[in-house]
């Protein structure tokens, strides 16, 4: 069964920018694009930890802080030539609230 | 819409480049169909050297393999030629039949080896040296026979002849000419390499001319050899002397490959002619690589066969916009342990009417010590290099040559390469060819040499983006790209082109330079990110953590207090305005005007240490205290704290002004002349907020003594009994740079209005991440001194649009606390989880 839990009005969130929600399963980023997606990713960098939330986004992309790997928003893959991966949450918007999904 | 047809006639190098750069700009506009006479799909010609060496193998130089044409749905006929092209009912028909239409065509057909009229030249195992089908022979003869004679001692020539000894034959080099590759290389430097190739075992007869090639008895006489009877078995030279020769390898140079192109009526002239943008006489057909004559030069290198590509498919793809204007080349042995490079006109003396065409010689010649250097300048600028022995500057005098820049002010130690001063990171190492594999290159990332080799082989990289992209080497602090171009360079042979310093674009993101866009933004008076996105015809929707950062500083230092800062277009420290950690915690720097404190603030800063479990205090290199291990949703409160002490954060992260560095001075000092303290704070105050393309530090010294340590800063104030002396563009970090003299002042005021001045040029002229040492470079002193020392009206404007600039700056530690918007960035959002137990 799919639990969603409600996180904040997308307001809260800046276009291009992030939020972090701390969780029993570590910090999660909660991202918004230019064209209003949402993406959530378990913000640790497949490299060496980097809080990706912290990192500049672009298109469905996020580079991260630290040593500047790519990922995909969508499924938190690395852009090649890189390689790992971070975990992904399901995340909705619905009626302009942001809902995350743990399970 | 229908797709256009597309043929390419050539299966190799320069045209499935062009292939591959089409479908980067346009994927789906043709229906391409590629015919090549070769069995093989596209591969890395230039690294049949190593496959012959024994150093790696055929399927290690694959480019693109079978599944590449497969998935980019493009047709593919393999060991097919195309012998006739009908212009007027637009197809092409191969050997086997078969025929294909099109709209447009590409021809790419390569050039085919040079094998002059010496009688027997028909004979079994003599062969040229281009494919793989004589790479295989040449292997296969290896196993079999003793004797190799390699007539030709160019690039080519001493390649093989390497490889084949390399493969225990007994080698000798036949040579029509006094020393060996006489189009790359001088005398100098051409006897000292034909030594080195002799103490590997390798055999020279120079100024010998082949008369003819003899075949075997198949009897076995001789040298025991089993020579079968339409085999080649000896050579014989015009002087009479004969030696044994089982296998010839003629390289003897190469001819533009024209014959399907003049079949067709196509013009052609040393090549087939093509205009700049690589269009032939017939303007359905363009054409590229070595078969091609652009403006009557015909090219054997594939740095400019790829710039070639490049622009035949920005035509193909219908964008009309770019042209190839000919290419400056260098030269690479690839022989493994010989460090060899040559670019441009090498030789002087050479203005084309035999005169001596005004150009200077600078010589080092040390042939015990295995080093020759030689730099040709002419009216102050480098026209062409050779360098034997140590070629650790080769990619940087490559680059003055193609960009002609002017190198008067460089010029008594430009004999002593870019780094003879102050480079660290990599142990002074500077010769790549000796280094061992496991030895580390960037000291940044750990990437040894190994990797990278084998990261250009496997991957068939061709320029530094690309080696930075796929191992990291050279992709942080940059200091050892001098040995990745090496590196990259000993690889792939004049395949490797430093990329173009004066309009690289700025990032994959756009073609555009640093330089035109600045020039846009001012012109247009644009003043927003995604306008000028728009207007320059971004690639990418919302652009790269690259070209954003970029584009903010531009706007807001072109329109202060017009154009809106975007916090998400800049990096996280300054978006957060604080320094991230490599655990994702920040630290805090609080300032300290002139590095100067009192035991008031040093209370805050202890308190603060405690309140907030603060891990580390430490004292930085810029004079101040560095709270560090700071949790982000602290920092609010963080600088309440100190902010009610009537302290500031010290921008310790940011492309901006970061400290001003002091000595005690006349306010202390008993040689002090000046008083350095009082004149370090007001400067640092005058600059408080101040964004700048990179980071910019001062310092001041009360006397020559220079305790501040002003002679590497950005701009240096050294006090002396008349006034002060200024200084500029000097760096402590990657590669020591010291500052340059700009001028005396007399007073405090003149310090302050010619920092400015220079601070304020370097703002709108500098390119995002030019520290003011690169961009005095890139600029020249002397502009600079025009604008800020020499002209006094100029001097003043760009002090009033600095002070303009810095008006409103707000303190942001002071935002962050008070408005909730801002300080949201900062929070943590807490959820309410249902844990399993609730829910069942
Ligand atoms: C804290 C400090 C080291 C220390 O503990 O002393 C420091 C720390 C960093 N330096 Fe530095 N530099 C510090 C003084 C220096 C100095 C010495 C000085 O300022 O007198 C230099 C050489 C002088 C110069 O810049 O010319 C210096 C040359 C660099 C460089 C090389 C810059 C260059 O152009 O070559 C970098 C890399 C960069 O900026 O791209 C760098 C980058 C960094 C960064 C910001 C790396 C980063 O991007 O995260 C480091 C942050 C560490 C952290 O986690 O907080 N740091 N750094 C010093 C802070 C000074 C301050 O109070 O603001
Ligand atoms: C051993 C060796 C080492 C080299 N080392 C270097 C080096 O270190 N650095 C460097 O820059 N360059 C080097 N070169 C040169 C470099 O390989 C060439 O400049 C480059 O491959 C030329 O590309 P191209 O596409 O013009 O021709 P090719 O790569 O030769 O491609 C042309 C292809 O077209 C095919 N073709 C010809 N006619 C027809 C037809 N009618 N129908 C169908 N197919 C046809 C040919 O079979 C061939 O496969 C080296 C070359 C050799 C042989
Ligand atoms: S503080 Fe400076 S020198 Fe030290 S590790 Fe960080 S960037 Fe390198
Ligand atoms: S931790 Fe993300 S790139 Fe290194």
């Amino acid at each position: 069964m799919n639990n969603w839990i409600e996180v904040c009005p997308l307001t809260e969130i800046a276009p291009l920018g992030s939020r972090v929600v701390a969780s029993s399963q570590g910090d999660i980023a909660i991202f918004r694009t230019a064209d209003d997606q949402v993406f959530a990713l378990h913000d640790k960098c497949p490299h060496k930890g980097g809080p990706l939330s912290q990192g500049i986004i672009h298109g469905d992309t996020v580079t991260c802080p630290l040593h500047g790997m790519k990922l995909s928003l969508k499924d938190g893959g690395a852009i090649a030539p890189d390689s790992g991966c971070a975990r992904s949450f399901a995340v909705k918007l619905e009626a302009g609230v942001v809902w995350l999904c743990m399970s | 819409m229908k797709k256009q047809k597309l043929v390419v006639v050539g299966n190799g190098m320069a045209g499935i480049r062009a292939v591959e750069e089409l479908l980067k700009l346009a994927p789906d506009l043709y229906d391409i169909t590629v015919f090549g006479a070769e069995p093989h799909p596209n591969y890395n010609r230039i690294l049949l050297s190593p496959v012959l060496a024994g150093e790696m193998t055929i399927q290690d130089i694959v480019l693109n393999p079978l599944e590449w044409y497969a998935e980019h749905n493009i047709t593919l006929h393999v060991g097919k030629t195309v012998n006739k092209i009908d212009r007027t009912a637009r197809k092409v028909i191969a050997d086997d039949g078969s025929e294909e239409s099109y709209d447009r065509m590409l021809i790419a057909t390569g050039s085919t080896p040079f094998v002059p009229p010496i009688p027997g030249r028909e004979l079994q195992g003599v062969i040229s040296y281009r494919d793989i089908r004589d790479t295989d022979e040449m292997i296969a003869a290896a196993s079999e026979y003793r004797h190799a004679v390699v007539i030709g001692g160019g690039l080519l020539g001493l390649e093989a002849a390497n490889g084949l000894r390399s493969r225990g034959m007994d080698v000798t080099v036949v040579h029509l000419m006094p020393w060996l590759m006489e189009r790359q290389l001088d005398r100098a430097a051409a006897d000292m390499l034909k030594a080195s190739l002799e103490a590997r075992g390798l055999k020279f007869l120079m100024e010998k001319q082949t008369e003819a090639l003899l075949r075997g008895s198949g009897d076995g006489a001789g040298d025991g050899s089993a020579h079968k009877p339409g085999r080649v078995a000896a050579l014989r030279f015009k002087d009479g002397l004969e030696i044994p020769a089982d296998l010839v390898v003629v390289a003897a140079g190469i001819r533009p490959n024209t014959a399907l192109a003049e079949s067709a009526r196509l013009y052609c002239n040393r090549g087939i002619v093509v205009n700049d943008t690589m269009q032939t006489y017939d303007p359905r057909i363009y054409a590229v690589g070595e078969c091609v004559a652009h403006r009557g030069i015909a090219y054997g290198l594939v740095a400019p066969l790829f710039e070639q590509a490049k622009v035949c498919a920005n035509h193909l793809a219908n964008f009309g916009i770019a042209r190839y204007t000919g290419s400056v080349t260098s030269t690479k042995l690839k022989v493994t342990g010989i460090d060899l490079f040559s670019c441009g006109d090498f030789m002087g003396g050479n203005d084309g009417k035999g005169g001596s065409g005004g150009t200077d010689e600078i010589v080092l010649n040390d042939p015990s010590g295995g080093v020759y250097k030689k730099l040709v300048v002419r009216n102050d600028t480098l026209v062409g290099a050779v360098l034997y022995g140590d070629t650790s500057d080769g990619a940087w005098y490559f680059q003055l040559v193609k960009d002609g820049k002017n190198i008067h002010d460089v010029r008594e130690h430009l004999m002593f390469g870019q780094n003879h001063v102050g480079d660290v990171g990599h142990a002074g190492q500077s010769s790549a060819a000796a280094m061992a594999d496991d030895a580390e290159v960037c000291g940044c990332n750990g990437v040894c040499k190994g990797t990278i080799v084998k990261a250009i082989k496997s991957q068939g990289l061709f320029t530094l983006e690309d080696v930075r992209k796929y191992t990291k080497a050279s992709s942080s602090c940059g200091s050892c790209t001098g040995l990745v171009e090496q590196i990259l360079a000993s690889t792939v042979g004049g395949a490797y082109t430093p990329s173009d310093s004066k309009d690289k674009p700025m990032c994959g993101c756009t073609d555009h330079s640093h330089g035109l866009v600045r020039q846009v933004i001012r012109a247009q008076h644009l003043t927003q990110i995604a306008a000028t996105m728009h207007y320059l015809e971004w690639k990418t929707p919302d652009g790269c953590a690259a070209c954003r950062p970029a584009l903010n500083y531009y706007l807001i230092s072109t329109w202060p207090g017009e154009a809106k800062d975007d916090p998400q277009s800049r990096f996280i420290n300054e978006r957060a305005h604080a320094n991230i950690q490599n655990d994702g915690t920040f630290s805090v720097v609080p300032r300290m005007w002139g590095g100067l404190t009192t035991p008031a603030e040093l209370r805050v800063i202890a308190d603060v240490a405690e309140k907030y479990k603060v891990p580390t205090v430490k004292m930085t290199g810029g004079a101040r205290i560095d709270l560090l291990g700071i949790k982000k949703e602290d920092l609010p409160g963080v600088w309440a704290d100190l902010g009610a002490a009537g302290m500031v954060s010290g921008h310790a992260y940011g492309k901006s002004i970061r400290t001003v560095k002091t000595c005690v001075g006349a306010e202390h000092c008993r040689f002090g002349t000046q008083r350095s303290m009082a004149m370090g704070v007001k400067l640092e105050r005058m600059l408080f907020g101040m964004w700048s393309p990179h980071k910019v530090k001062l310092a001041v010294s009360g006397c020559p003594r220079n305790c501040a340590e002003a002679g590497i800063k950005d701009i240096g104030v050294i006090g002396v009994d008349s006034g002060y002396e200024l200084y500029v563009a000097g760096n402590g970090g990657i590669k020591t740079e010291v500052a340059q003299f700009l001028c005396k002042v007399k007073n405090d005021e003149e310090v302050m209005e010619y920092s400015a001045a220079f601070l304020q040029i370097y703002r709108e002229e500098g390119f995002y991440l030019e520290r003011t040492c690169h961009y005095v470079a890139r600029v020249g002193l002397d502009h600079v001194k025009e604008a800020v020392v020499n002209d006094p009206a100029q001097r003043k404007a760009l002090y009033e649009r600095l002070l303009l600039a810095l008006k409103d700056y707000e303190d942001p530690w002071a935002q962050a606390v008070k408005q909730p918007a801002v300080r949201r960035e900062y929070e943590v959002i807490k959820i309410k989880e249902i844990t399993a137990e609730v829910v069942s």
